[in-house]
């Protein structure tokens, strides 16, 4: 797993972005940036060459779900990789995830061993 | 209000305690909660939508959210702050998300709004709907909380 690369971080609370920093600065991540919502992380990841997306979905002004599929239209992004990591673990949360072309999808709460195997599946 | 409808909650805050904060949390019995009075010093509401409309709430005593929050983020939280507001609305979400996730199982489906948190002695929990409170008092080794489940009639 490269860890050299950039990684966007996005979710609303500071506390989990704060919990998967800890988690990705243990696997060895140290490029690692941070939006609190989608609307925020569009401009960074505009300003940015990004290389692997984690967000939430449920957040203000935009959510993961709408990012995504922002991500996905962007020529510069359409093959990103796209992890979702939220709290909305209903079926259909996921079906329309998958649709939107999420490249994985972790339901909180998670553990730090759960982020990890996601993480080594996506960027092999 | 049917019992099924509250066991996915209890479940949810074990399963979200333990992983988040490796905790081990002691649900007591429910009861029924007459008061808008908080019973800890900083809680966190989410509105719910869908099979029926209501709220849930968890409210921490401040010994209990400092240890939770220490243990989430690795460093020692001492007092009530931002920091712990912020966590409150995160536990309050993902208890909301795992246990829709059981009440979907039940043939339930939910939608959750985004989370709010309110700090303080004394604070009062303000319920979207009239239906009655279910509180559902937890302990663990660094105190209590509870958390209230409201559900329109």
């Amino acid at each position: 797993m490269n860890t050299s690369i950039k990684v966007l971080i996005v979710d609303d609370f500071a506390t989990m972005r704060r919990i998967l920093k800890n988690i990705l600065k243990q696997l060895g991540f140290k490029n690692l940036l941070e939006a609190d919502d989608g609307t925020t992380a569009m401009e960074t990841l505009e300003k940015n060459d990004i290389d692997l997306v984690i967000s939430d979905w449920n957040m203000p002004k935009m959510t993961g779900l709408e990012l995504l599929k922002w991500v996905r239209a962007n020529k510069k992004y359409a093959k990103t990789p796209f992890l979702m990591v939220t709290a909305e673990a209903q079926k259909q949360n996921v079906i329309e995830a998958v649709q939107a072309g999420v490249s994985n999808y972790v339901v909180k709460p998670f553990t730090a061993e759960a982020i990890s195997e996601k993480l080594k599946k996506i960027l092999k | 209000m049917e019992a099924k409808l509250i066991n996915p909650f209890i479940n949810a805050t074990l399963h979200v305690l333990e992983t988040m904060a490796f905790m081990k949390v002691r649900p007591g019995k429910p009861y029924l909660k007459k008061d808008n009075v908080a019973k800890g010093d900083v809680t966190g509401v989410i509105g719910l939508t869908g099979a029926a409309n209501g709220t849930i709430s968890v409210t921490f005593q401040e010994k209990c959210i400092l240890a939770i929050v220490s243990n989430m983020l690795g460093e020692e939280m001492r007092h009530l702050n931002g920091d712990i507001a912020d966590a409150v609305g995160e536990l309050t979400n993902m208890v909301s998300g795992q246990a829709r996730k059981e009440l979907e199982g039940l043939g339930r489906v939910f939608k959750a709004a985004i989370p709010s948190v309110i700090m303080g002695r004394s604070h009062s929990i303000a319920h979207y709907t009239n239906g009655p409170r279910i509180a559902i008092p937890f302990s663990t080794d660094n105190g209590d909380f509870t958390i209230e489940v409201c559900f329109e009639r």
